[in-house]
């Protein structure tokens, strides 16, 4: 077994051989290396075809048309193009705009350039599992409002929306509903057309694909028009001009079409890992799971450790690759915002972990993971102040600390 | 984040780990931090009558480098004054370590830890 082992799919995936294959197909002399916009000759119409393969295998998956996929270069640019590309196209309807305040800084940021354009924008909070309800969002439509921004699965909790039911609800009100789905395309089904979703994006980089390449779904029926923010050569129907990434979009295409036949086998498989993972930590005295445990990703465990602070829990584990709620590397100090909207207090988030298990985890990885975690909180809580009080029955809240 | 080998060091084998009893009257005790920020000290400070701190001990909530500054505060403070010890300056904690930029309130935090274990026990005696 390697060291250390990689518990972080969440934030990024390696490429599947499958699709590395396809792809290192689309770059040399004898490869499919053209451009696609070349109508003139055979180079052009064979990577147009490799393309328009991709886009059917990415519309697949979510049961688009092909002609409502817009290719991007991942996420954060497919978040940034439907956010602004309806808020400048549709303000002469309204200027408000829904989100939340867990979703990635992606979408949380584009609302934020909006605010200063004049656009207001509402931040729902999620309950303290981490779901945003239906009825959150009812409530917080207005007249005005054009559009709702929610993220399918949380990327630090993993918690999925109930999309098909606040879909209906937009649908119902006239108000366009972009759906940030880089978390769940190949995690949780999803049907755009029944979940009447107007604008989806994802990249292929969390399922298996390559990074650098990610989709736009834009509804054409009912129709959804986008102010453009690349202006050039008018590609992707004018919606995002740029040379197309031939080796990338087939990268993601093969990825997806891998989602598609593999995706429920893969979940039952991942799910049982969790499990075990899980099954190996919950013995141990003050540890939480944060965000609900059952409306939730299978890959996806979070899990805060009381007492002991994230980041050296980390530096104990530098055998396994896992990310922190604590974000005490960074100058802020500031722990995880998406924790803090769960009602989590700063020490709980400090102490949070997060494990995301994937398509190469195995049950030795897991095995070899509880061991570590466990040894690792045994020796932080030796060494803290905060689990000897604990341990004392002292209350921390009845201590006035000096923030510092 | 990569972490100097003298943090690394402290963090590993992390010396004078421990609690004293805080009602005895030869023990200072400080207490910095909070929770909320991801860093609590606690140093205590055994003093004999010559006012030579005899022994140290700590325990820390935080992240490596703050483990560490406190770890390596307790191996200085001992042998040394009251005076001498409140007069350690957190630069040279943060020298020492080589800690990097964002690591500096780590340093800040043992030496206010410091500062107070030496005050609690000051108070004690001032009555």
């Amino acid at each position: 077994m390697s060291s250390p082992i990689y518990f972080d799919y969440a934030a990024t995936t390696p490429v599947d051989p499958r699709v590395a294959q396809k792809m290192s197909d689309c770059l040399l002399a004898e490869g499919n290396f053209g451009n696609s916009a070349s109508r003139s000759h055979k180079f052009g119409w064979e990577a147009e075809e490799a393309i328009e393969i991709a886009r059917r295998q990415v519309a697949d998956l979510i049961n688009a048309d092909p002609r409502e996929i817009v290719w991007t270069s991942g996420a954060t640019e497919s978040d940034n193009l439907a956010i602004k590309g309806i808020a400048h196209f549709y303000q002469s309807r309204g200027k408000h705009i829904i989100t939340s305040k867990i979703e990635h800084k992606a979408v949380l940021d584009s609302c934020r350039q909006l605010e200063r354009e004049g656009f207001e924008v509402t931040y729902l909070e999620p309950d303290s599992k981490g779901i945003i309800s239906p009825e959150v969002v009812n409530e917080a439509i207005r007249e005005d409002t054009i559009l709702v921004s929610l993220m399918h699965v949380n990327n630090e909790i993993g918690v999925i929306t109930d999309i098909g039911a606040i879909g209906e609800l937009c649908r119902s009100k006239k108000v366009f509903f972009h759906v940030d789905a880089a978390q769940s395309v190949g995690k949780v089904d999803i049907d755009v057309a029944a979940m009447k979703i107007d604008l989806l994006s994802s990249c292929a980089h969390k399922i298996y694909g390559p990074k650098g390449i990610g989709i736009l779904y834009v509804s054409r029926k009912p129709r959804v028009r986008l102010e453009a923010q690349m202006h050039g050569g008018g590609h992707e129907r004018g919606m995002r001009s740029g040379t197309l990434a031939t080796h990338q979009i087939v990268g993601m295409g093969e990825a997806f079409r891998i989602a598609k036949e593999e995706m429920h086998a893969e979940n039952d498989r991942i799910m049982a890992l969790k499990q075990r993972l899980w099954d190996g930590l919950s013995d141990m005295e003050e540890v939480f799971i944060n965000g609900s445990p059952e409306q939730r990703v299978p890959g996806n465990l979070n899990v805060s450790f009381n007492f002991v602070e994230g980041e050296s829990l980390i530096m104990s584990l530098n055998d396994l690759a896992v990310s922190s709620g604590s974000a005490c590397t960074s100058a802020s100090l500031e722990p995880s915002y998406v924790l803090r909207a769960l009602g989590l207090n700063d020490e709980m988030a400090h102490s949070s972990l997060r494990f995301s298990i994937g398509r190469f985890t195995t049950e030795e990885n897991v095995d070899f993971a509880i061991g570590k975690i466990r040894a690792a909180v045994e020796k932080l809580r030796e060494l803290s102040p905060l689990w000897d009080m604990y341990k004392d029955g002292v209350d921390l809240d009845s201590i006035e600390w000096a923030a510092h | 984040m990569a972490y100097s080998d003298k943090v690394l060091d402290h963090y590993e084998n992390p010396r004078n780990v421990g609690k004293m009893d805080a009602q005895d009257d030869t023990v200072g005790t400080g207490m910095v931090g909070a929770p909320a920020c991801g860093d609590v000290m606690r140093l205590q400070i055994k003093v004999g009558d010559d006012g030579v701190i005899q022994d140290a001990k700590f325990k820390t909530y935080g992240c490596g480098s703050a483990i560490a500054s406190s770890s390596l505060l307790t191996e200085w403070v001992k042998g040394r004054t009251l005076d001498e010890a409140a007069s350690i300056k957190n630069t040279e904690i943060a020298e020492e370590l080589a800690l990097p930029p964002v690591k500096i309130h780590c340093s800040v935090l043992a030496e206010d830890a410091i500062k107070a274990a030496v005050k609690d026990f000051k108070e004690k005696h001032s009555a």
